[in-house]
């Protein structure tokens, strides 16, 4: 038997998709840019594909943005946000600048010093929005607060209220933890944010909108054209990111109902091919390009459009839009079965992060006294998939920054694996997995220096080692 | 086994049968090296017959018996086992020549991020002769 737990690093493509994919590798095969026939099929592909994925996060069909993954979509909305404030190319940048909508670069342009604009994220980012964070801090482009997560592996909303300052322009929390499965308050988030910001539209009116009347000129000039201290200018809007890619599957993805401003999505998360992946952006978001060229997809993404892999993307995203809710209870149900077998019949296994607060298909174990990687090995050789960890850092020797964030216990990061379930798990899969991790959990104890009491005791008592 | 590995058979091999894992009770020496933070930790005993014969040197004795302990990824597991075959029956100084790129070479070759691991089984030799020695 072999079982694959790993769907939290990649998913099979999922036959529908495939089918869907299919016409538009050889006879459909046109470039949407261009104008004949060949190139108006394509283009009608990914109009159609668009409206589709409009319909499943309850928004515009030209807020989304396709992109080749979810990596690049955490970076545009990142880099993008930031480097479009304030700059008149940005999209979605009014013409007429106004006072709601004060950006943390504007001063720059005018040669005022100032701090740069302020980014709030999480310690237990994917390396795609932390490494983001922290290019931009070494550049100078960004401050950035990172939140710890609790123990449970939550980033509690009060601690973000605390951290946001007159200058914060992004908070970008993922919506369900890539490593442990933990589910962010993202709704409740968005809701703080969208109010933060009604209060900071009167502020910012009350405080500057007298000047405007005085010297008749637009209304951004008169705070900005003399130099002020950052506590007299005015307040920033908050743009709210979520990476949603381990959440598509199975959360609430209405991007009204969440409040949020940008999204990412993953294809091959959800049943599609790598490679491609989307970003929603709210209207009126200043967000410029990071990859320059031909105009595709609003001169947001340069870049020939990857007409069947959005197919594949738009076509994996309805499936889910119609499965959703009856599929998703039943991987709950083999989750809780999981842990319960997991942690009550092997001693020293404790589960990492919430039990409740935890998207249906994400669990991670905490394996005392050994190795995470042996484990993956071990079981891997008995035909059993898993990982530790995130498969994006497995090529890395750092402990997971996803366990030391909640816990700062490096045996803990160590000795942490993670098991992903799908809608094509079985009971009898999970029954063969339990089996065999029981199995090489005891062999690898015995080859662990760890766990024999009558050692330690021994060794404490000689104050040797 | 398969194919499709991280390690080559040899290393797997090592990884699943474990030559000389476990203690030695009252060991001549012990070396412990490593920490969770580089996520391996090895512990090495060795057995060590005395040299009564006068003029004899000390690095003259030879190793009869060699165990070990490990936490941590396939390749310290391996690297830590072969480093046992590899010293048993030598006398201290030829097993200080033991390089740990003759682990890895016994080995068959590690992965480049995994070398640290043959290094860190030399590092466990010596530390244990060096307790031996005092």
């Amino acid at each position: 038997m072999r079982v694959y737990l790993d769907y939290a690093a990649t998913t099979p493509v999922k036959k529908e998709v495939l089918e869907a994919m299919l016409p538009f590798f050889s006879d459909d095969f046109g470039n949407p840019s261009s104008i004949h026939a060949w190139g108006q099929r394509a283009r009608k592909a990914i109009d159609e594909s668009r409206a589709k994925i409009a319909k499943f996060l309850n928004c515009q069909s030209d807020e989304i943005i396709f992109t080749g993954g979810g990596s690049e979509a955490d970076n545009l909305a990142i880099n993008g946000l930031v480097m479009g404030l304030g700059s008149p190319l940005a999209l979605g940048h009014p013409s007429q600048p106004s006072l709601e909508l004060r950006s943390g670069h504007r001063h720059f342009a005018r040669g005022i010093p100032s701090t740069p604009p302020h980014v709030i994220t999480s310690q237990f980012e994917h390396h795609a929005v932390l490494k983001t964070c922290q290019d931009l801090e070494k550049k100078g482009l960004a401050k950035v607060t990172y939140i710890r997560p609790n123990k449970e592996g939550i980033i509690e909303v009060e601690k973000i209220k605390k951290a946001i300052r007159p200058n914060t322009v992004l908070i970008s929390i993922m919506y369900v933890n890539n490593e442990i499965g933990t589910i962010q308050p993202i709704r409740e988030i968005g809701k703080l944010i969208e109010k933060e910001n009604r209060n900071r539209l009167k502020e910012n009116r009350n405080q500057y909108g007298k000047q405007k009347l005085e010297n008749g000129k637009t209304n951004l000039q008169s705070p900005i054209s003399k130099p002020i201290s950052n506590f007299q200018q005015p307040l920033s809007h908050i743009y709210f990111h979520t990476d949603a890619v381990q959440a598509t599957e199975y959360l609430p993805m209405n991007v009204d109902y969440l409040h949020i401003d940008m999204l990412t999505i993953a294809g091959h998360k959800i049943g599609t091919p790598k490679g491609v992946g989307l970003l929603y952006i709210r209207k009126g978001t200043p967000i410029r390009t990071i990859i320059h060229g031909g105009e595709q997809e609003k001169g947001l993404r340069a870049g020939t459009e990857n007409v069947p892999y959005i197919v594949g993307l738009a076509q994996a995203i309805d499936l889910i839009g119609r499965q959703k809710t009856e599929d998703g209870a039943r991987v709950i149900n083999l989750r809780d079965y999981f842990i319960e077998r997991v942690t009550k019949e092997i001693p020293e296994v404790y589960l990492n992060g919430s039990k409740t607060l935890r998207a249906p298909h994400i669990i991670n174990f905490y394996f005392k006294n050994i190795e995470g990687e042996s484990i993956v090995l071990g079981l891997d050789l008995e035909g059993v998939a898993c990982s530790t960890g995130s498969a994006c850092t497995s090529q890395a020797l750092e402990p997971s920054h996803v366990i030391m964030s909640i816990f700062n216990d490096h045996f803990r990061a160590a000795g942490s694996v993670r098991f992903s379930l799908s809608k094509l798990t079985t009971k009898a899969e999970l029954d063969f997995a339990i089996k065999k991790i029981k199995e090489i959990v005891t062999r690898l104890r015995e080859i662990s220096p760890y766990g024999s009491k009558k050692k330690e005791k021994r060794e404490k008592k000689e104050g040797k080692l | 086994m398969s194919i499709d590995s991280l390690y080559n058979k040899k290393v797997m091999d090592y990884f699943v049968h474990p030559r000389n894992m476990g203690e030695i009770k009252n060991p001549s020496g012990v070396g412990r090296v490593g920490n969770p933070v580089c996520g391996d930790v090895m512990e090495l005993y060795i057995k060590i017959k005395s040299q009564k014969a006068k003029g004899k040197n000390k690095e003259d004795a030879i190793i009869t018996d060699a165990k070990f302990k490990t936490f941590g990824c396939g390749a310290a597991i391996a690297s830590s086992s072969m480093m046992t075959e590899m010293i048993k029956g030598k006398t201290v100084k030829e097993a200080l020549k033991v390089s740990n790129l003759a682990v890895s070479e016994a080995l068959g070759g590690l992965p480049p991020i995994k070398r640290h691991c043959s290094i860190l089984a030399k590092e466990a030799l010596e530390k244990a002769l060096a307790s031996w020695k005092k």
